[in-house]
């Protein structure tokens, strides 16, 4: 939760530095913050790479928890699309290209920017923070009621790092290397489809 | 384009990363964070140099709340069917043997 108002606090102090000029030259023309993706995406690269025991873990799991990962992305697109037909300014795909950030609000902000501008790219910031809190404040509720794979599924891309700990406690120890797993699996999936989806 | 970058980057890291896995590696943690706060950065700079922005920032963000309940309704929706399949029918077999 601190993580995310950190980020959010960063966010809104590009804002204000920007709209009140409070820096004499345009960083955008530099395109500074694609290069500050790469060196994002080598680091995020090194992190798994540096840990190969949490990947061996993977081999003790029920080989049906794989799919979580599969109706993780199916619900949310489902879901997406059934949302874009509300929204007459969004098409199917660009709404696709939000959901697919599934709660990696960093990453999917700043490639929906690079493919399709600012505008598409802070709703999504803003769609994948709010999964992200969904995920902190909804897991008790909906691990009781919608099964303990619930938590892990809403928690999109998150659920490796930061909403680990809260779906260890309501869903229970044996849920952790799923947990880590669907993490993983989506982290890994976020670029992939985000790209798709803007693309089509 | 940028994604074969991105990609390739990313596994580059990962093969990288696999290399150097008896260094101690616990800062890349920090650098990673860093980059994070770097980018949105950069991004809010972007939005607020952008006027259309931040005249419909309502929408915007009326917008982002209703993809967001699209997208946890159905993940938690598809999850929970995957929960009724792979468990119910687990605990019904323990219960009988």
């Amino acid at each position: 939760m601190k993580g995310s108002i950190t980020i959010v606090g960063f966010f809104v102090l590009g804002i204000l530095v920007s709209y009140y000029h409070l820096i004499p030259f345009n960083f955008a023309s530099f395109n500074l913050s694609f290069y500050t993706l790469c060196g994002l995406m080598f680091c995020v690269g090194i992190s798994v790479g540096c840990d190969p025991k949490t990947l061996l873990s993977f081999r003790h799991l029920d080989p049906r928890i794989a799919f979580l990962p599969l109706m993780t992305i199916l619900g949310t697109l489902t879901g997406c699309i059934a949302v874009s037909l509300f929204l007459k300014e969004r098409s199917v795909s660009d709404c696709c290209a939000v959901g697919s950030g599934f709660g990696y609000y960093s990453l999917s902000s700043i490639l929906i920017t690079e493919y399709k501008g600012a505008e598409l790219g802070t709703i999504a910031l803003l769609s994948n923070i709010l999964r992200e809190i969904t995920a902190l404040l909804f897991t008790p509720l909906l691990a009781k009621h919608f099964g303990k794979l619930s938590p892990i599924s809403i928690g999109g891309a998150t659920t490796m790092d930061t909403t680990l700990p809260i779906i260890t406690q309501y869903s229970g120890r044996e849920f952790v290397v799923v947990s880590i797993f669907h993490g993983c699996v989506m982290d890994f999936s976020v670029p992939f489809l985000v790209t798709f989806f803007c693309s089509i | 384009m940028y994604i074969i970058i991105i990609i390739t980057l990313m596994l580059s890291g990962l093969i990288a990363g696999y290399l150097a896995r008896r260094k101690n590696l616990a800062s890349i943690h920090k650098v990673i964070t860093l980059l994070i706060w770097t980018l949105l950065f950069l991004l809010g700079i972007e939005v607020g140099n952008n006027k259309t922005i931040i005249n419909g920032f309502h929408t915007i963000g009326l917008e982002a709340l209703l993809i967001t309940i699209g997208a946890v309704t159905g993940s938690t929706l598809a999850s929970w069917a995957l929960w009724i399949i792979v468990f119910k029918k687990n605990s019904q077999k323990g219960a009988e043997r």
